[in-house]
């Protein structure tokens, strides 16, 4: 495994993903291994005014537990955290998670700028955020403050992406440490030395 | 690499808390970080600012400024009857507790513009308890208080709330409760005679009367760990034993030091009961 697009201590993970996103989160999410080390958050775009399924439906194919955002939530290597409908996901610091209902951003509510950055924040350089497939430009602004901040930023292949423009608005904006199909992706955070 | 810009904008943050602290009497110090430094910054660029230290500057040496620019510390977001389910308990689980009281006291911790004090004066007319209870209506924004207590929202919003109000279980129709002028709903004043409007800071505020109910909703989020534990402990104190506290949809007891001192009641809509001892 290369180190130049993985961060040399990796304590979190940051997802964003917007249309065409559960498919391709299937791919990523359920090939992590149990013992898998950081954590991982996601903020994948959703209805605002419903409850989510993400938990439900990730829940069963992924071998790490699962769970939904709450305010203050203590952080855990080996989760996977996915931000609930119309509240922002934050990382308030290494150790905890926060929400927020600040205004929407780009028309959403979570936001993946607001995930991003507060992430890029509280870890520095070891973080590695992930931007896939959507139809917007969420995430873009985040990728460029991760990578601001030291951390690692891999943007999926838009010609594999549904949707490309997110991953071109990121690439256009401020640029990736890799581009990635989602099975060189799953490869590579396989490949990590538990 | 650690990115140097952050740690001195994290610096001059502090900084700029402490001074807004030391000049004004508010207290931002315990709130969530993560959240603040997007508002700040929001404010830096509404006001032209490249450092927090120029807003800083402005702050301190021009009142008027600080009044404009406290709206971006404190964020105003609601709905009437928002999170219909919540409401829905309110009335099915914890109104039934309440009628066994004489007289109910009732704090709406950070009620921000006003639409959940609206709304529980609404429930509680429509269950026959409004004459006999009083609500406390608490915030420290006093641009927030005088919206709040002039119940007036734009025309627009209403059907939102209209749907939120039936999905709460509401008894009649909400047009009942407000008269439409000029693009405004303005809700009947007779809802809030019994309310009382008052500035108190969950920071720096102590207790100010025994209460039956708190609903402190999506305020606690903006907080760090320990300023939830303050808020909480306030809420602990006012409570009466066997009184009923009802946070957010995302806000849970069981990250903070209290949790001991109340059993969930109704768990899915996030409404404690404080313990009987």
């Amino acid at each position: 495994m290369s180190g130049h697009d993985l961060p040399a201590a990796l304590d979190a993970i940051v997802i964003g993903a917007s249309a065409g996103g559960v498919q391709a989160l299937r791919v990523l999410l359920a090939s992590l291994p149990v013992g898998f080390a950081p954590a991982v958050f996601v903020v994948q775009h959703i209805p605002r005014d419903r409850p989510s399924l993400l938990v439900e439906l990730f829940g069963h194919v992924c071998a790490l537990p699962v769970v939904e955002a709450e305010d203050k939530q203590p952080i855990q290597g080996g989760r996977i955290v996915f931000a609930p409908p119309d509240y922002h996901l934050l990382i308030e610091d290494r150790t905890a998670v926060a929400l927020s209902l600040d205004e929407v951003v780009r028309y959403s509510r979570p936001s993946i700028d607001v995930l991003f950055e507060s992430a890029a924040a509280a870890f520095d350089a070891n973080l590695l955020a992930i931007l896939l497939t959507g139809a917007n430009e969420d995430g873009a602004e985040g990728v460029a403050a991760v990578r601001r901040a030291g951390g690692k930023a891999w943007v999926q292949c838009p010609s594999e992406a549904e949707s490309p423009t997110m991953p071109e608005s990121a690439l256009a904006l401020g640029g990736a440490d890799a581009i990635l199909r989602l099975d060189a992706m799953c490869q590579r955070l396989q490949g990590r030395p538990q | 690499m650690t990115d140097e810009s952050t740690h001195l904008f994290d610096l001059e943050l502090k900084l700029l808390l402490e001074a807004v602290y030391l000049r004004y009497h508010y207290d931002f110090r315990g709130y969530a970080i993560s959240s603040l430094r997007r508002r700040v910054r929001h404010a830096m660029t509404r006001f032209d600012c490249a450092r927090v230290s120029d807003l800083q500057h402005r702050i301190i040496h021009e009142p008027t400024f600080f009044a404009e620019a406290i709206q971006y510390f404190t964020v105003q977001v609601s709905e009437m009857f928002r999170d219909p389910d919540y409401f829905r308990a309110l009335r099915e689980e914890v109104v039934p507790v309440l009628t066994t009281y004489p007289s109910i006291k009732i704090w709406v911790a950070g009620c921000s513009s006003g639409e959940e004090v609206w709304s529980l004066a609404i429930l509680l007319a429509e269950e026959g308890l409004l004459e006999r209870s009083v609500i406390y209506a608490t915030d420290i924004n006093p641009d927030a208080l005088v919206k709040a207590e002039q119940g007036t929202y734009r025309v627009e919003r209403m059907a939102q709330f209209s749907r939120n109000y039936v999905a709460a279980g509401g008894r009649g129709s909400l047009s009942d409760y407000y008269t439409s002028a000029y693009g405004n709903a303005v809700f009947n004043r007779r809802l809030t005679r019994q309310v009382v409007f008052a500035d108190h800071s969950l920071a720096t505020d102590s207790v100010f009367s025994e209460v039956h109910l708190v609903s402190c909703r999506n305020v606690l989020i903006y907080f760090n760990r320990e300023l939830q534990d303050r808020a909480v402990g306030l809420f602990s104190d006012a409570l009466i034993r066997k009184g009923f506290l009802g946070l957010g949809s995302k806000e849970s007891l069981q990250f903070g030091a209290h949790a001991s001192m109340f059993d969930t009641f109704v768990p899915a809509q996030r409404i404690y009961q404080r313990k009987a001892s």
